[in-house]
C-alpha cells in the first residue's frame, strides 16, 4: 500500500531503495554525484566531509577543527629566526601548509634577489628605498611564525611608501614586486599613513618568485588606508606574506587580499587596534586551480576599547587537489569593551577533488561588547545547479560564470580602483575559461 | 497554438542495481489552452516524466519521443528546451549560491526571450508578480532560493512561470508541502499564468488538493511507469474517494484499459 504521508520523511533516502514493482524511489535524489550524501534543500543532515552534504552548510559554534588550546594572544613573536623552532607541519599555524613546497622558506638562508619593486606614486607620497635599520622598521609587528622570522633577519633593503599627514592621495600608489627567480629570498615592504592622510595602495605581486615576505602598515590616527595585495604570481610561485598592521585612533583601514596565481600562496594579515574608535575591514578572495595551495589566516587583534572590525574572504575552487585554506582569529581582549566584530568565510567549490578548509576562530575575554559573530560556509556548485539554471534556459557557460562572478563580485568591488577591479574581472574569467572543456 | 507530444516514451536510470526501466511507454498530448493532471502514487514516475520532459542528465530515454510542435525536444540541451518554451516547476528547487534572485530572473529572461527585457517594465513586472504571490521584496537581492522556506521556493517557482511565460508548464508536485493558503498563492498563479492563453500545462501531483484550485481538462493515473487510467476531473474526485489502492492492488496492473493518446 502507498503511504502517502510518508512521502516527507523519505525526502534524502538513498535513491538505490529495494526495488519494489511501482513503487520506486525517484526524483528526490537526482545527481548519482551526491548519492548518500543528498543535495536536498530540506536536509538538515550533516555534510559527509568537508565538502560534502548539501549545498550549503553552515559551520556552527565550536565545530570545525583547529580550535586553539591556547590564546592567539599567547603566540610567541619574535625577530629572530632561531626562536622558532624548526617545523614539523604539526604545529596549529602550520598543519594545512605543504611544508614541501615551501622550498626552503622554512629552512634556508633567505639570501636570493628578492623581487624587484618598482613604486608609482601620485604626487605628494613619499617613496624610500631604506637599509636594515631605518627607525621606521619593526613598528607594526614582530613576526609569528618561522618563515616571517626568516624573511626579517634576512631581507637586504626595505621599501617605504609614506602619505604625509593629511595628504589626500589623487590615485592610487601602486607597488609592484615582480619575481624573477626561484632562489628563497626576502622582501620588506613598510607603509605608512600618517596622521588624516588619505590612500590607496595596491602591492602588485607578479612573475615568479620564492619569497617571504614582511609587509608592515601603520595606520595613524585619523588616516584611511586601503592596502590590497595582489597575487597574480607564475604557476611555480611559492610566496609567505606576513602583513601587519597597526591601527591608531580614529583610523580606517581596508585590507584586501586576492590570491590567484602561484603554487603555495601564505598570507597571513594582522591588524591590531591600538587606541580607541578604529574601523578595520578585510575582504579576501581566492581562486585555486588544481594542484595549487592558497592559505590565507588573518588576525584581528582588538585590544582596545570601541572599535570595529568586519572581516569577509571568499574563495572559489576548481580541479584536482585544489587546496584553499581560511583561518579566521579574532581576539577581544578584557579592555575591548564595545567591540563589534563579525568574521565571515564563503567557499564555492566548482569541481571534484578539491579541498577547503575554513576556521573561523573567536576568542572573548568581556561581554561588554557591542556584537561578535563568525561564520563559514563551504557550498559546491554541482551539476544540479547547473540543471536549475539551465532549465531556465541559461547556457552552461553563462550558468558558470554567473555562479562564479555574483559570488567574487561582492570583494572585487570592495576595491574601488576601476583598473584593479576590471583586471580581477577579467583574471576570474581567465580562471573560469579553463575549466570550459 | 503549440503542441507538445509525447510518444511511448520509455526511459531508464543507473542505479546500484544497474539499469532500471521507470518509464516504460507514455503517451500523452497536450495542447496551449489546456490543462493536463498526473496523478500517481509515490515512485509510479510523474517525476521521472517531469525531468525527462526538462532534460535532466540522469534519465536515459531508450525510445519514444517528445516533440514540441513537431521539433525534436529531445535532442535539444537543457537550456534549448527551456528556449524553445518548455518550463519545469520543481519539485526540490536547489540553492544556488552566488546569484541575486534579482541577476537570476534578469539573465534567464534574457537567454528565453533572446534579448534583454525593457528594464522598466521588467522591473515593475517583477515587483508585481512577487506582490501577487506574496513573496517579500527583499527575495529579490537574496540569492537563490538560499535560506527560503520550502513554501517559498514553490512560489518562486511559479514567479518564474509568470515571468518567462512559456508555452508549457510542467509542474512537479508544486503543491507538496504547501499549507493551504500558499496552496491557493500558487495556485492563483498557475491560473494567472493560464488565463492568458499562451500555455499548457501538465500538472503532477499526487494529491488531488490542488485540483480544487486549478481545474484540469484531463486526468491520467500514473502507475508503474505507465499512463493506466484517464478521463476528465471526475476522475480525480474518483481518486480523492478511492486512493491508488485499486491501481495497486494485483502489483501494479491496471484496473481500467489504459487509453493511449
Amino acid at each position: 500500500m502507498t503511504d502517502i504521508t510518508t512521502e516527507k520523511a523519505r525526502i534524502g533516502a538513498p535513491s538505490a531503495q529495494p526495488f519494489i514493482n511501482g513503487f520506486t524511489e525517484e526524483g528526490e535524489n537526482l545527481s548519482p554525484l551526491n548519492t548518500g550524501t543528498n543535495t536536498s534543500t530540506t536536509s538538515e543532515q550533516p555534510a559527509a566531509g568537508p565538502l560534502g552534504g548539501a549545498s550549503v552548510k553552515s559551520h556552527s559554534h565550536g565545530g570545525g577543527v583547529g580550535i586553539p588550546d591556547s590564546s592567539r594572544a599567547g603566540r610567541l613573536t619574535s625577530y629572530k629566526l632561531e626562536d622558532f623552532k624548526p617545523l614539523t607541519g604539526l604545529e596549529e599555524d602550520w598543519r594545512f601548509t605543504p611544508l614541501k613546497r615551501l622550498r626552503g622558506l622554512h629552512t634556508e638562508v633567505l639570501d636570493g634577489a628578492a623581487p624587484a619593486v618598482s613604486v608609482t606614486a601620485p604626487a605628494g607620497v613619499v617613496v624610500e628605498t631604506v637599509g636594515r635599520d631605518d627607525k621606521r622598521i619593526g613598528q607594526a609587528g614582530i613576526p609569528e611564525d618561522r618563515v616571517s622570522a626568516n624573511g626579517w633577519e634576512n631581507f637586504a633593503e626595505a621599501t617605504v611608501v609614506t602619505v604625509p599627514v593629511e595628504l589626500q592621495a589623487e590615485s592610487e600608489v601602486s607597488v609592484l614586486v615582480t619575481g624573477s627567480g626561484d632562489a628563497p629570498s626576502a622582501q620588506h615592504i613598510v607603509i605608512v599613513a600618517e596622521r588624516f592622510s588619505k590612500a590607496v595602495v595596491v602591492l602588485d605581486h607578479q612573475g615568479t618568485a620564492v619569497v617571504s615576505e614582511n609587509v608592515e602598515i601603520i595606520v595613524e590616527d585619523g588616516a584611511e588606508l586601503t592596502v590590497v595585495s595582489l597575487q597574480e604570481w607564475a604557476d611555480d610561485a611559492v610566496h609567505a606574506s606576513a602583513q601587519q598592521a597597526r591601527i591608531g585612533r580614529d583610523a580606517k583601514f581596508k585590507h584586501i587580499v586576492v590570491s590567484l596565481g602561484g603554487d603555495v600562496v601564505r598570507v597571513t594579515p594582522s591588524t591590531r587596534f591600538t587606541a580607541p574608535g578604529a574601523d578595520v575591514e578585510m575582504f579576501g578572495l581566492y581562486f585555486a586551480d588544481a594542484g595549487q595551495h592558497l592559505e590565507q589566516r588573518l588576525f584581528v587583534d582588538h585590544a582596545v576599547a570601541n572599535c570595529k572590525s568586519r572581516v569577509l574572504y571568499k574563495g572559489a575552487l576548481q580541479g584536482r587537489n585544489a587546496h584553499t585554506v581560511w583561518v579566521g582569529d579574532v581576539l577581544i581582549r578584557k579592555e575591548a569593551e564595545g567591540t563589534d566584530t563579525y568574521e565571515a568565510n564563503r567557499n564555492l567549490v566548482l569541481t571534484d577533488g578539491a579541498r577547503a578548509d575554513s576556521v573561523p576562530n573567536l576568542e572573548i575575554e568581556t561581554g561588554l561588547i557591542e556584537g561578535a559573530g563568525h561564520a563559514s560556509a563551504t557550498g559546491r556548485f554541482d551539476d544540479e545547479h547547473l540543471f536549475y539554471l539551465m532549465a531556465r534556459g541559461i547556457p552552461e557557460k553563462v550558468a558558470r560564470r554567473l555562479v562564479v562572478r555574483g559570488f567574487l563580485n561582492e570583494i572585487i568591488q570592495q576595491i574601488n580602483v576601476p583598473a584593479i577591479e576590471e583586471r580581477l574581472t577579467a583574471a576570474v574569467e581567465r580562471e573560469l575559461a579553463a575549466t570550459d572543456n | 497554438m503549440s503542441t507538445l507530444e509525447i510518444k511511448d516514451l520509455h526511459v531508464s536510470i543507473e542505479t546500484e542495481q544497474g539499469t532500471k526501466e521507470i518509464l516504460k511507454g507514455v503517451s500523452l498530448t497536450i495542447k496551449t489552452g489546456e490543462t493536463h493532471a498526473i496523478m500517481g502514487p509515490n515512485g509510479s514516475g510523474k517525476s521521472t516524466l517531469a525531468s525527462t520532459i526538462a532534460g535532466h542528465p540522469r534519465y536515459t530515454v531508450t525510445s519514444g519521443t517528445i516533440t514540441l510542435d513537431g521539433e525534436n525536444v529531445l535532442e535539444m540541451s537543457v537550456d534549448e528546451r527551456a528556449r524553445a518554451g518548455v518550463f519545469l516547476a520543481m519539485q526540490y528547487p536547489v540553492e544556488v549560491p552566488g546569484v541575486t534572485m534579482t541577476n537570476f530572473l534578469r539573465t534567464a529572461k534574457t537567454a528565453i526571450d533572446g534579448e534583454a527585457p525593457a528594464l522598466r517594465t521588467w522591473t515593475k513586472d517583477v515587483k508585481a508578480a512577487m506582490q501577487q504571490l506574496r513573496i517579500d521584496a527583499d527575495f529579490a537581492q537574496r540569492n537563490v532560493n538560499e535560506g527560503f522556506s520550502g513554501g517559498e521556493k514553490k512560489r518562486v517557482e511559479i514567479l518564474q512561470l509568470e515571468l518567462f511565460k512559456p508555452k508549457f508548464a510542467v509542474l512537479d508536485e508544486t503543491d507538496s508541502g504547501l499549507d493551504v493558503d500558499a496552496l491557493k498563492v500558487v495556485s492563483e498563479g498557475v491560473n494567472r499564468a493560464h488565463a492568458e492563453g499562451n500555455m499548457g500545462t501538465l500538472l503532477i501531483t499526487h494529491y488531488t488538493r490542488i485540483l480544487r484550485y486549478i481545474k484540469p481538462d484531463f486526468v491520467h493515473v500514473f502507475v508503474d511507469g505507465k499512463v493506466v487510467e484517464e478521463g476528465g476531473p471526475e476522475l480525480a474526485d474518483r481518486l480523492e474517494e478511492e486512493g491508488y489502492d485499486r491501481y495497486a492492488a494485483g502489483a501494479g496492473v491496471a484496473v481500467a484499459p489504459a487509453v493511449q493518446g
